[in-house]
């Protein structure tokens, strides 16, 4: 453990640690547009500019490491001002259309512009524009609301692995594009969504379904597959327009394409909501009483007459654990056969 | 001439070779096998490619060496050889037209050369040549008689210092690198001279390529690494060409790769081309350039010489720097100490250019007084002008302005008066040059060659050059001198590397010395250098003007009316102001302001 003073108060953080995470662990704000604690520091917004006793500038809390008895001040007049002058920057670049912008109430940048007051812009000048429209059929990539926090390119490289996006051209111009500016063609695990802070990237799917504060949480497992990763679902007018997971989850809010945008399903008309059981070639609408009657009936029959081994039980990765155990202690002690398996195996 | 050894070496850097150096080249070889030159002359007589000696604007330069009496040929074309054949090399008389006059020796009078000693001397394709005047014997003393800790120690006591910009001391950077754990680490050259109108590293490499790769043997030595890597840009093919070739000779000789020179240590260079980013000169971009990845720096810690190209301990010295080595490893730490000053020691070549009678490449103790620049080596300035600031640094640098003449030249009098010495950009300006429009030259750079990854850098130098622009084209509005002032501190201060933070360096110097030029701009919409087009009005003074009708001749966009043999006048609304009739005007009728 090392001791070091920040803002006044001692405090004991671990070993290679970062400024910034020493700040998080005792809740002394900082703030940050392009940290995320699950990929690696980048330094690139400069919000989280601090002063180090002894070292001439100011360095970023992010990426510096802390020492013994080192001395950090967070907010001062001096700090307040180039963080303000940062964030001015950035809304001199941005379309500023936050009345109709998807992210309005859950964006960063939002927040930080109503933080500082900013009102009024001192550095009124050209904005980029950009005309065309990413045809992908998932990610909604509006590149004028881009702040180039990277951390996009990041998460799609450090955690998924895929390298999809990269920031091309140099400067002013810079912008993050999938290979020579062409629609998005990689794995749409939406995982470079889940990380912007800013309505730059938003899910498709979503668009137009409602604002933030319309929005009802609602914490669930993800059916697709056993993994069981954590998911919330944002409900409006009770339809599930967008899914997203907590970096708090086991899963450390990271999911799969069909986690975050397989979703619509549960409101398809062609989805079953009651069992149904073919009688004379039609299948009919029954209740859940005489359908577990009628498989009952069925199974006891057929065991009675060719024997227990005669039945088999394929199950599905899309139950829960709990559902698949009991399934195959079905089929093993009421059934009495091992011919159980299951898509991921038993 | 017949039992003479007869030398002539021609210069074919870059500016020799544009000159016509390969045609003069040429026709020297054809020449001297025409009839009538005997056999005894052709032996002992044989023609030489050198590099730039740093006088480009005399090329082709030509040196004629009859028994090691040097004689001196400038602005050489194929057609004049035949005669310096006839009666310098068979008569040995030098023909005394051509022959450099009294301004080629006062340019080389103040200069002190370490680096480009060989430079103009060697020819860079050929080993032996460096060879001879003694390259690789301080490879071989390293290697056979001293150990890494005191070849580091000989370079702490040189006191050299990094020349690509930052000036961090070298021997202790080697150190450094020594002391980190591991086993692989690397030594990288960085050659990607990116600074507008420096040509410092360039011409190092054309001219004596070798001295930096036995400067990387010996630092490699120094450090323990095996690998190491020339940055350089692609945009230099014949650096490029011949450092390739004297790699290939360099281990052909066993002075690269397994067991140089016979010893135990190994080490090899790669070449990688960069794609002519200005960001790559930062060494952490640099790094993630050779690692195949966008040349963007990474904030610092953890420094190179701890975690660098891959991982590994790396030190990336500056072409210059590396050059020095062998110099300092054969003469001496105190030889080399000599020169300079207490903190600045050796020498510094510069790239000197802009409105000086002498342009070129130079190479001067630290510590010299600009004037000594300006005036004896540069010659003074163009047309007998006004000198009115020198430019130092390139676009991370600043103005001295005219009253600071007396300047010493060294990293810590330059940093006093908001400048560097950077990597030796010398821009010499006078009276007709605007210096808001200077500085909104070096911006319109470094807002284009940043890398985007910081937000102060990548919006805030555009912002910058956005006000610099408005101020010069006369839309200034009142506050923008103390918007450009705050902003310029805010983006300095903010940026994650050197570019950013020291982009603003040209506008805060020239706002420093020269607040009054923007005032006129913004307040008097008035370019008192008479430079930015938005500002000027071109007005015919009637009692001056002769009516000779050669304003409105050459006056392209016809804005100029008037009878023959009567006072002209300019239709303001249609003036485009190019300046053409002011150029034209023989009897100074036309005034501009």
């Amino acid at each position: 453990m090392l001791t070091l003073t920040i803002d006044g108060r001692q405090i004991e953080v671990k070993e290679g640690s970062t400024v910034l995470q020493a700040a998080r662990e005792h809740e002394i704000y900082i703030p940050t547009l392009c940290d995320d604690p699950r990929l690696e520091p980048y330094g690139g917004c400069r919000l989280c500019l601090v002063q180090i006793e002894g070292v001439p500038r100011p360095v970023t809390a992010c990426t510096t490491p802390v020492s013994e008895g080192m001395k950090v001040e967070t907010t001062n007049e001096y700090i307040e001002g180039l963080r303000r002058t940062v964030v001015e920057l950035i809304l001199s670049d941005h379309p500023n259309d936050c009345m109709v912008c998807e992210k309005a109430g859950d964006c960063t940048l939002q927040e930080l512009a109503y933080f500082y007051g900013l009102r009024e812009n001192r550095f009124r000048g050209e904005r980029r524009q950009y005309a065309k429209r990413d045809a992908n059929p998932f990610i909604e990539r509006d590149m004028e609301k881009c702040i180039l926090c990277g951390k996009c390119v990041r998460v799609c490289e450090e955690v998924q692995g895929v390298s999809a996006i990269e920031i091309a051209y140099r400067g002013f111009n810079a912008k993050v594009c999938p290979p020579f500016e062409k629609d998005l063609d990689c794995e749409f695990c939406g995982q470079c969504v889940s990380v912007c802070p800013t309505g730059a990237l938003m899910g498709k799917l979503s668009l137009g379904k409602g604002r933030q504060k319309d929005i009802k949480k609602v914490d669930t497992v993800c059916p697709y597959c056993g993994c069981g990763c954590n998911l919330t679902l944002h409900v409006a007018r009770n339809e599930v327009i967008r899914v997203s997971s907590s970096p708090e989850t086991l899963n450390e809010g990271w999911l799969c394409v069909k986690g975050r945008f397989g979703f619509k399903f549960i409101s398809s008309p062609e989805r079953l909501n009651t069992p149904l059981i073919r009688k004379n070639g039609r299948f009919e609408e029954v209740s859940w009483q005489e359908a577990l009657d009628h498989v009952a009936e069925r199974l006891g029959g057929i065991r009675d007459r060719y024997g227990p081994d005669a039945i088999a039980g394929l199950s599905s990765a899309r139950c829960t654990n709990e559902e698949n155990y009991l399934f195959q202690k079905f089929f093993r002690a009421a059934v009495g056969t091992n011919n159980v398996d299951h898509c991921a195996r038993y | 001439m017949e039992n003479s050894t007869i030398l002539i070496k021609v210069c074919m850097g870059t500016g020799g070779i544009a000159a016509g150096g390969t045609e003069v080249i040429s026709a020297f070889e054809k020449e001297l096998q025409a009839e009538g030159i005997s056999a005894a002359v052709e032996k002992h007589c044989s023609v030489h490619k050198v590099g730039c000696r740093g006088f480009c604007a005399r090329d082709v330069l030509v040196d004629v060496l009859i028994d090691g009496e040097k004689t001196t040929y400038e602005y050489i074309k194929p057609d004049m050889v035949s005669r310096i054949v006839k009666e310098h090399i068979l008569q040995g008389e030098a023909v005394q037209e051509w022959v450099v006059k009294d301004d080629y020796r006062t340019f080389h009078e103040k200069q002190r050369k370490v680096v480009l000693s060989d430079c103009g001397e060697v020819d860079p394709e050929d080993i032996g040549s460096y060879m001879e005047r003694g390259g690789y014997d301080a490879l071989r003393k390293v290697l056979t008689s001293m150990t890494p800790e005191e070849t580091i120690e000989v370079i702490k006591s040189s006191g050299l210092r990094g020349r690509g910009g930052a000036g961090f001391p070298t021997g202790l950077k080697w150190e450094f690198a020594r002391r980190a754990p591991g086993d692989t680490k690397y030594l990288i050259c960085n050659a990607d001279e990116g600074d507008p109108g420096a040509f410092m590293d360039r011409s190092i490499i054309e001219g004596n390529p070798h001295s930096v790769i036995e400067g990387m043997v010996i630092g490699a030595f120094s450090m323990g690494a095996h690998r190491g890597y020339v940055y350089i840009r692609a945009e230099y093919p014949l650096a490029v060409e011949r450092l390739r070739l004297a790699l290939e000779q360099a281990r052909k000789k066993g002075l690269l790769g397994e067991h140089i020179a016979g010893t135990e240590f190994s080490f090899d260079i790669k070449i990688k081309l960069g794609a002519g980013a200005f960001v790559c000169g930062e060494e952490t971009a640099l790094i993630a350039s050779i690692e195949g990845k966008r040349g963007m720096p990474r904030a610092k810690p953890p420094f190179p010489a701890q975690k660098g190209l891959w991982g590994k301990p790396t030190v990336i010295n500056n072409v210059e720097t590396l050059a020095n080595i062998p110099y300092i490893v054969r003469n001496g730490a105190g030889w080399f100490a000599q020169f300079g000053t207490e903190r600045s020691k050796g020498t510094k070549v510069f790239a000197l250019t802009g409105k000086i009678k002498n342009s070129g490449l130079i190479e001067v103790p630290l510590g010299i007084r600009l004037h000594e620049i300006v005036h004896d080596i540069g010659g003074g300035i163009e047309g007998d002008r006004k000198l009115k600031a020198v430019q130092t640094g390139g676009p991370s640098g600043g103005c001295i302005p005219a009253e600071m003449i007396e300047i010493p030249v060294d990293y810590e009098s330059l940093a006093e008066a908001g400048s560097i010495v950077g990597s030796g950009g010398m821009v010499v300006m006078d009276e007709t040059d605007c210096m808001v429009n200077i500085a909104k030259y070096f911006l319109e750079f470094t807002q284009a060659e940043s890398c985007g990854k910081c937000v102060p850098c990548r919006i805030g130098t555009k912002r910058l050059l956005e006000i610099l622009t408005r101020i010069t084209d006369g839309r200034g509005r009142p506050g923008d001198i103390e918007l450009l002032e705050s902003l310029s501190n805010d983006v300095r201060a903010a940026s994650l590397c050197g570019l950013g933070q020291t982009a603003p360096n040209p506008v805060l110097s020239t706002l420093r010395y020269f607040k009054a030029e923007y005032e006129a701009h913004v307040h008097e919409k008035r370019c008192p250098a008479g430079v930015c087009k938005n500002l000027l009005t071109y007005t015919i003074l009637e009692e001056f003007c002769t009516g000779c009708t050669m304003c409105a001749r050459v006056c392209p966009a016809n804005a100029i009316v008037g009878e023959r043999k009567t006072p002209h006048r300019i239709i303001q609304d249609i003036c485009i102001k190019c300046g053409a009739c002011f150029e034209t005007c023989k009897f100074k009728a036309i005034k501009k302001g």
